[in-house]
């Protein structure tokens, strides 16, 4: 839920019972200013009628009401004496409306030639379910209103004010450390935008800083460790031919030069990797996957032979794409050497070209490879110890710099896939 | 034969020359640009190996004073830095060939004797051992006068040998030269092996023969 929404959420939830509560004390508030009014209005109505009693007494004999608004009625002097003035409601049939409705009834009493009289006024009164009938309807009316405005203003006044806010998420949505793409922030005059913008900008910029600084680093330290690699394996290799050692030695000193061709062969992957991500490959061209399979696996051929495995090559369709040569060469190496490699001996391979994929698939282990982690780097797949972990992240890192998709999928064998933009 | 080794770190530079020197070549030194830039202004030199980066100037400079003066030498590049780029600008000026670091001894030494062989005989040159007669412009080879069918990688695996003769060849030097990068894990070792006792089944009639040493490598020797 967005930011300004979820506020008009809270803002109407609020609102419900506020309105309700306002609105019980004010129906209530003006009941009572109503009866006041009518109480007064009532008793004046009394005073009019002793001072026309003093003119007309015969208004005296008027004892219901069915001409008049009033009505006497003579009472003892005890009566008189004890009798207590009150207001109450009541019902009284209405020819207008058809119906019973409340009227408001005043009893008091006068004295008129030492006769004493009770005497009752009625006036009509408020009807009170209208009244709340009509109070009901206009405060929807006004809640609903309240809403739409608290609505209009936050997706109007707010999203303004909010602006530069969501140009800077926006931007940081689609912010991507290796497509080293700029974070542009819009001006603001609110101070926590402001610093907001400050901040994302400062700590994207150190993030890319050190990023580069990263890639450069591993880029330089696989090129520093050459030198000594070299000397290291050519000395070792000058020994072993100057000096005449028996077997023991001469196999203690061939593991010293394997592992140190492992790690050359270590440090040329992730120099290529760098390469890769620092993009120092820039020359592109249209290269036909189907030939350079082809030409690959040519290669192999030998190796194939030697593990007697049959290449069941389908290339009904010849995908293209722009890419530079040497690393697509490398790309499908690594996905033919890997086929081969995991491959059981005397099993078949097939390699399938469709026009917009490349797939590989082999015969190994009889489960599944973690697809999250494949392509990442040092992630051996069994305990092939002479695997570098780096031939997947080099061909991720290569589907990455030109929009290929590299997918997997295991169904009794293990297929790679390459999928073309 | 006369070869220059251009290269600052000294042992490196150590390493190249008794590798070389092994071969009987003679074999001069430059550690930096400038006894490189006087020793080639009055010398001629067969082969020259070529480091890039010198603590003072640039190898690819020295590579175009050598071109500049018309000198027929034939140049290897070598470097740790790798980069296409370097390799690109190498062979454009020149340059014959272009090794980068690490590499191994044979290597080395075949990837000079191929310059060598390229300059001196304009490729037509034949090279016998033993019985074995090696064309190696229409790679023909041929033992005792009769032509032995050899495929690509086989071929590959003796002239290597025959470049490298009398010298252990390891395992991942034979590998990296014959298949690139691409055997360099399991089953490799197991694979050369394959391939060897092919060569072998081949050359039962030649007077050379590959020999194993204690499962590190081979050494291609010529029976008395």
């Amino acid at each position: 839920m967005k930011l300004l929404n979820h506020t008009t959420k809270y803002l109407s939830l609020l609102l419900l019972p506020l309105i309700t509560l306002w609105a019980i004390a004010f129906y209530y508030a003006m009941l009572d200013e109503i009866y006041d009014s009518l109480d007064d209005g009532l008793e004046n109505q009394k005073i009019l009628l002793m001072q026309r009693t003093k003119e007309d007494p015969s208004i005296l004999q008027n004892t219901d009401f069915n001409k008049h608004v009033y009505a006497f009625k003579p009472i003892s002097k005890n009566d008189y004496k004890h009798f207590k003035e009150s207001y109450r409601d009541t019902l009284m049939y209405m020819y207008n409306e058809d119906d019973y409705e409340p009227v408001r009834i005043y009893e008091s009493t006068l004295k008129h030639d030492n006769i004493y009289y009770k005497i009752k006024i009625i006036t009509s009164m408020v009807e009170e379910d209208d009244l709340i009938g009509d109070l009901v309807q206009y405060l929807i009316g006004l809640y609903i209103l309240l809403v739409i405005s608290i609505l209009l203003l936050n997706n109007i006044l707010l999203k303004k004010i909010w602006k530069p806010f969501y140009h800077s998420i926006a931007q940081l949505k689609n912010f991507k450390i290796e497509k080293e793409n700029k974070i542009t922030t819009k001006p603001s005059t609110i101070d926590e935008f402001e610093l907001l913008n400050k901040t994302i900008t400062k700590l994207i910029k150190k993030s890319s800083d050190s990023y580069t600084e990263q890639k450069h680093f591993i880029e330089n330290a696989s090129h520093e460790l050459q030198t000594p690699l070299a000397i290291s394996i050519n000395k070792l290799e000058l020994f072993l031919e100057n000096n005449p050692l028996d077997e023991n030695q001469t196999k203690a000193l061939a593991a010293v030069l394997d592992n140190l061709n492992r790690l050359t062969r270590l440090n040329k992957s992730l120099l290529l990797l760098s390469k890769i991500e620092n993009k120092q490959f820039l020359n592109e061209e249209t290269i036909d996957f189907s030939l350079l399979t082809a030409d690959i696996l040519e290669d192999f051929k030998d190796l194939l032979a030697h593990k007697n495995i049959t290449i069941n090559f389908e290339n009904d369709a010849t995908p293209k794409t722009i890419i530079n040569r040497d690393l697509a060469i490398i790309l499908l190496t690594n996905f033919i050497k890997n086929a081969i490699i995991h491959g059981h001996s005397n099993s078949e391979i097939t390699i399938q070209l469709k026009t917009n994929s490349w797939a590989i698939s082999n015969f190994g282990p009889s489960k599944a490879l973690n697809e999250n982690t494949l392509f990442t780097r040092f992630k051996k797949v069994g305990n092939n110890k002479k695997s570098s972990g780096l031939g997947l992240a080099i061909n991720k890192a290569i589907a990455t710099k030109y929009n290929l998709k590299l997918s997997y999928n295991f169904n009794d064998t293990h297929t790679f896939f390459i999928h073309f933009p | 034969m006369k070869i220059l080794i251009i290269e600052d770190e000294p042992q490196m530079l150590d390493n190249m020359r008794l590798t070389l020197e092994r071969e009987h070549y003679q074999i001069e030194t430059a550690v930096d640009f400038k006894t490189a830039s006087e020793k080639l202004g009055v010398y001629d030199y067969d082969c020259i190996l070529l480091d890039i980066t010198l603590p003072d100037g640039n190898g690819l400079d020295l590579l175009k004073q050598i071109k500049a003066q018309g000198k027929a030498d034939g140049v290897i590049v070598v470097s740790a830095k790798d980069s296409l780029d370097d390799r690109l600008k190498g062979l454009n000026l020149g340059a014959d060939d272009y090794l980068p670091k690490p590499f191994h001894n044979a290597e080395l030494n075949a990837r000079v004797k191929a310059v060598l062989r390229r300059l001196h005989f304009e490729g037509n040159n034949q090279i016998e051992i033993g019985n074995v007669k090696i064309n190696p412009e229409n790679r023909v080879v041929e033992v005792a006068n009769e032509i032995l069918e050899l495929n690509r990688k086989e071929y590959a695996i003796l002239m290597y040998l025959i470049t490298n003769k009398n010298r252990l060849v390891t395992k991942s030097a034979l590998a990296e030269h014959v298949w690139g990068d691409h055997i360099d894990q399991t089953d490799s070792f197991d694979f050369i092996y394959s391939q060897i006792k092919n060569l072998r089944k081949k050359l039962e009639k030649a007077t050379i023969n590959v020999e194993a040493v204690y499962g590190v490598g081979y050494k291609l020797n010529i029976a008395q």
